[in-house]
């Protein structure tokens, strides 16, 4: 059981949320909405690798909260929840099959992140030829995921468990 | 390389990306000629039709006020204007394809570009 915990939360919420500040400062447009790095995800993986999934989904849903009311609005918000709580259960599927590694979990992550939020945005607009935009959205779903699981592996490699 | 990588990971990186892919193949044979027309819905209902030949702005209202602008020009509709803060549908590239959408979450506003014969179907329904 980790010392402090508390505090711990506290500071990875604050880094969360630097990194939700960080990426709605660079413009990445691909004429797509809904293409993101995904810098925060970082936090979620590593958090989930050396604390734990409830502490991981704890920070992952106070995030998209506090940022949505920082720097988004209501309805991204909504997306935000639904992509979040997609990816981070696929997340917690994956990695409980023990057969994978931090960058597999990641990828899945990032591609489910994708898939929830078109999913709300379908039922918002409530239009289905929104999945038009489905290919390249989880193929930029797998890239980002892929990049942030090589990131988030160095991460967890390098600093290891807090403890 | 075993604490980063497994053969796993390997097989199911290679196959989640060759089946993404394939999928973004397939789908592109869908990805349909120049529209003729584009339709806008409010919430899933539509609100007008407007044909792409004829260069236009279209000021769409939501409760009395303008809270989005079409322009339809070189039969190219593009969202200009929107009243939200986020204006993902302003930096959206414009659209010609039929199927393709300009999405504005906030006012549930969809821009969808349809061809000629989806028209005459819709006009007799």
């Amino acid at each position: 059981m980790m010392k402090h915990k508390t505090a711990y939360l506290g500071l990875f919420l604050a880094l969360a949320l630097i990194c939700s500040y960080i990426e709605s400062l660079i413009p990445f447009y691909f004429g797509i909405p809904g293409i993101k790095l995904g810098l925060t995800n970082i936090v979620v993986v590593w958090m989930l690798y050396t604390i734990g999934a409830k502490e991981a989904f704890l920070i992952s849903v106070l995030r998209i909260l506090i940022a949505g009311f920082l720097f988004g609005n209501p309805f991204s918000i909504l997306y935000s929840m639904c992509g979040g709580i997609c990816s981070f259960l696929m997340m917690l599927l994956l990695r409980s099959t023990k057969k994978f590694k931090v960058i597999s979990v990641s990828t899945i992550g990032g591609i489910f992140h994708n898939i929830g939020q078109l999913s709300a945005a379908c039922v918002v607009v409530e239009n289905l030829n929104l999945v038009y935009y489905a290919p390249v959205l989880l193929i930029a779903g797998f890239i980002t995921g892929f990049l942030i699981g090589i990131i988030s592996q160095e991460m967890i490699l390098r600093l290891g468990k807090r403890d | 390389m075993t604490k980063r990588f497994r053969k796993n990971d390997g097989i199911l990186l290679l196959v989640i990306g060759l089946v993404l892919l394939a999928g973004y193949v397939v789908s592109s044979f869908f990805r349909g000629e120049t529209g003729a027309k584009a339709v806008v819905t409010v919430a899933g209902e539509v609100y007008g039709t407007y044909p792409l030949a004829q260069d236009d702005e279209i000021e769409i209202k939501i409760d009395g006020r303008a809270a989005n602008v079409l322009q339809i020009k070189d039969g190219k509709a593009d969202m200009i204007e929107a009243d939200c803060p986020d204006k993902l549908c302003v930096h959206q590239k414009a659209i010609e394809r039929t199927n393709e959408t300009i999405v504005c979450l906030p006012h549930k506003v969809v821009v969808e570009i349809q061809d000629a014969k989806e028209a005459d179907f819709d006009s007799m329904t």
